[in-house]
This record gives structure tokens, sequence and C-alpha cells, in this order.
């Protein structure tokens, strides 16, 4: 076993794990944080991303070992009490998902994407940063019209994000 | 994963005893080809040392005519380096096309590098620019360091800990991408600084990344697309698999040469 500490949503834990423990079964296994999925395990689907450091990372292809130290932000730590995260909101408004298994992974991807590039992001852009995430329902349309929107709500708020 | 035990060094000093000392242990940096590898089960490390508490090796800096990347850089520190993008715009515009944004906040140069993988885009800038593998024992230059297929000339107990890139005065990188795993199918570095002239090829040859020396002698002639017109790799020692056989990767190396030569030509 080794001992690991961190930080998700703000909370300090530490636990004793197994170091083959993944960062998304420590999430949703020790942590009871189920809102991350798994879709693939093989870091292709992104429906496990997860900010670690204020940075997008797809927590099946990291040791929960290996974020000793670090700040997590999941999608359980993006809304304001009741209040959805812009982004939340903007995916609700567009009908950005369909069966919803992608969608947790999308919004942290899409923040981290607003994060980085701002909040005038044309649809080229966020299609090329969606590359990561798959949504096997296919429902790129909704989903992009609700990331850029979403981006600018973020903006319009004046915010980065909203556990910070 | 096969169980491993853990340990997270707090100086390069205390990794390389870990190393030293403990069998069958391995270095991880990022982990995302290790830990992908490991979840296979085709790799089974008695521990894991992982680089990630040493911040001394995530440096990015200019050093004379040189840009020294810290081995634990991660993708997007590179395509992000205002260094970089200054010196050698070249290599975080390769940056930038490895992986997904996920993936390039955690895969690391040294890991990439170290790894070999002969369609990976690392070896191909390397061997390219003509760079330097620092160790913590010794410097390796990208000719000796690359030995084939996920192969290197790291010794047992060996860690990368810098890649040193001179300055070129023109370069450029030009790929074609596997669709479905994004990884190069082909991709060609070019690089002319001075007098030399150096062509990289990644995702061909069978023994991993090399020099296309016959573009080399054309492009010394002239550096320009023209040059290469009519000119393929010969198919003889390319990969053959089912996303493409060894005749269309060959001529993919002559495309992919000429349009990295025409965007070094262009900047």
């Amino acid at each position: 076993m080794a001992s690991v500490t961190m930080t998700v949503n703000g909370k300090s834990v530490s636990a004793d794990v197994d170091p083959r423990t993944l960062l998304v079964q420590f999430l949703r296994e020790h942590l009871r944080l189920t809102g991350t999925h798994v879709g693939c395990d093989t870091s292709q689907c992104g429906a496990c991303v997860v900010h670690v450091d204020g940075k997008a990372v797809k927590a099946c292809t990291t040791l929960a070992v290996q974020a000793e130290g670090c700040d997590i932000l999941t999608i359980e730590g993006l809304a304001n009490g009741s209040e959805l995260h812009p982004m939340q909101a903007a995916f609700r408004e567009h009908h950005g998902l369909q069966c919803g298994y992608c969608t947790p992974g999308m919004i942290m991807t899409a923040v981290d994407m607003v994060n980085r590039l701002g909040h005038d992001i044309d649809e080229a852009t966020i299609r090329h940063e969606l590359e990561g995430n798959i949504c096997r329902c296919t429902g790129y349309h909704n989903i992009v019209l609700a990331v850029e929107a979403g981006a600018k709500a973020m903006g319009g708020a004046g915010m980065r994000e909203a556990a910070e | 994963m096969y169980a491993f035990d853990y340990h997270r060094p707090t100086s390069l000093r205390q990794a390389a005893a870990m190393l030293q000392k403990t069998e069958d242990a391995m270095i991880v940096a990022g982990g995302h080809t290790l830990l992908p590898t490991m979840k296979q089960r085709l790799a089974q490390p008695s521990a894991l040392i992982d680089l990630g508490g040493l911040s001394e090796l995530r440096g990015i800096e200019k050093k004379g005519r040189a840009v020294v990347i810290g081995a634990m850089a991660t993708h997007a520190d590179v395509a992000a380096s205002d260094v970089v993008r200054e010196a050698i715009p070249a290599l975080a515009e390769l940056a930038v096309t490895i992986g997904d944004p996920a993936v390039r906040h955690r895969g690391t140069i040294g890991g990439s590098v170290a790894n070999n993988d002969p369609a990976a885009d690392y070896p191909a800038a390397c061997l390219g620019l003509g760079a330097t593998i620092i160790t913590n024992r010794r410097k390796i230059v990208a000719e000796e360091f690359f030995q084939g297929m996920f192969d290197t000339a790291l010794d047992e107990g060996e860690i990368i800990t810098k890649v040193s890139f001179p300055i070129p005065a023109k370069a450029a990188y030009a790929k074609f991408r596997n669709p479905a795993s994004r990884y190069a199918l082909v991709g060609v570095f070019v690089m002319k600084r001075g007098s030399e002239i150096r062509v990289a090829v990644i995702g061909a040859g069978s023994s991993g990344v090399y020099r296309w020396s016959e573009a080399e002698a054309a492009l010394a002639k002239r550096f320009s697309p023209k040059s290469l017109d009519g000119m393929s790799a010969s198919a003889d020692d390319m990969n053959s698999d089912i996303h493409a056989d060894s005749e269309y990767r060959a001529h993919l190396v002559g495309v992919m040469a000429r349009r990295a030569v025409q965007a070094a030509v262009a900047r």
C-alpha cells in the first residue's frame, strides 16, 4: 500500500491505496465521486477527464499516487452549490448531450479549453480541441454549440472555475 | 496491471539510486505509454520510480545556440513555451500534434524519447535537429541514441534529464496521421543549418527513425521542395501493416518531405 494525499474539489483527502489504483478508480470507488466516468480505459475517449492542478488530464491513465499533493477538480466540484457552472448550464440549454455518458469529460475538457484559449473560441477550434473526447451518440453538433455558448458565458460571468 | 511498489524520489540522485538497487524497476514520467502497457500486462515492473516530484527536470531554456528542454517537460509545456516557439517553432508545432490536449498535459519529452516508439514524433525532431540526449551519466548524440524500434542507447539505471536541440536556420515537421490512432503513419522532420541539411523520417522505417540521405543530398544542392520532385523512398525497409503497406509508406515519405520543406522555406 502507498499513502496519498490530495485536494479534491477543495477538500483535503488522504488514503492508503494499492499503487495500481488509477486516479479515476480512486475518485469513483474510494471517494464515491462517480460523476467522472470510465469509457474506454485507454486514454482515448475522454469520459474520465478531470483537472489536475488546473489542467485537463485523463484520470484513467494517471495513478492516484501520481496525484500526490495535487489539486483535483471533478465535475462534482464545478457547480457553485445549486447554481450550475456556466459551461454546465450551456450544455443543458443547448442539449449538448444524448445519453450523457461522455458529458462530464466533455464539460471538464471544455472548461480547460476556455481556461487556455479564452472565451472567444470558434467552431473549428472547439472541434479540434475536442479531439480527445468521444461521443458514441455522435452528438457533436450540440456539444460544439454548448461549448461555444459556455465559453462566452464564462467570460460574461468573469469567472474561471466555480470551485476556485 | 500486475502489482508493483511505488516510489516518489525527491532528487535525481535518489531516483538513480532507487533505480540502481531495485531489480526490474522502471521510471515513470507522464505514464502515457507505460501505464497502458502495464494495463495490458505487457510490462511487469517490480516498482515504479516516479519522476513527477522532480521539478528540476521541467525547465525549458535557451542556452547559447541551443534550446535545452528538461525531460519532464510535457508536450503542452513545449508547445506553449515562448523560448521554443521563438527559437525552434517547428518543435512547438510538432508538440501540439501529439495526442490530444489532455494527453499533452501528461506526456513528456523524456518519456517519448526513452520509449523510441517507431510512430512517435519526438525521435524525428531529435534526429532531424541533431539533438543531444543528456542523461544523469553522459551526453548521447541522437544518431547513437536511437538504435531501432523501442531500442535506445540507455543503459540500465540511466535516466534522461534533458534534451538539447541546436537552433536551426529553418525547420519544419510534416506528418500523415493514422486517422484512427492519430499516431504518425509517416512523419518527416527537415532542417537546414548553414550547409547542414537533415531529413529525419519516423513511422516508416522498420528500424525506427532514420535519416533519408538521398533527400538530404538533393536538398543540399537547393533547399526547395522542387529538389525532391519525383523522389520517393525505397520500400525495402519500410513497415508494412494493416494501416499502410510498405509501398504506400515509401510514397508518403516523399510527400511528407516535400510538405515539410515547403513549410520550412515559407517560414
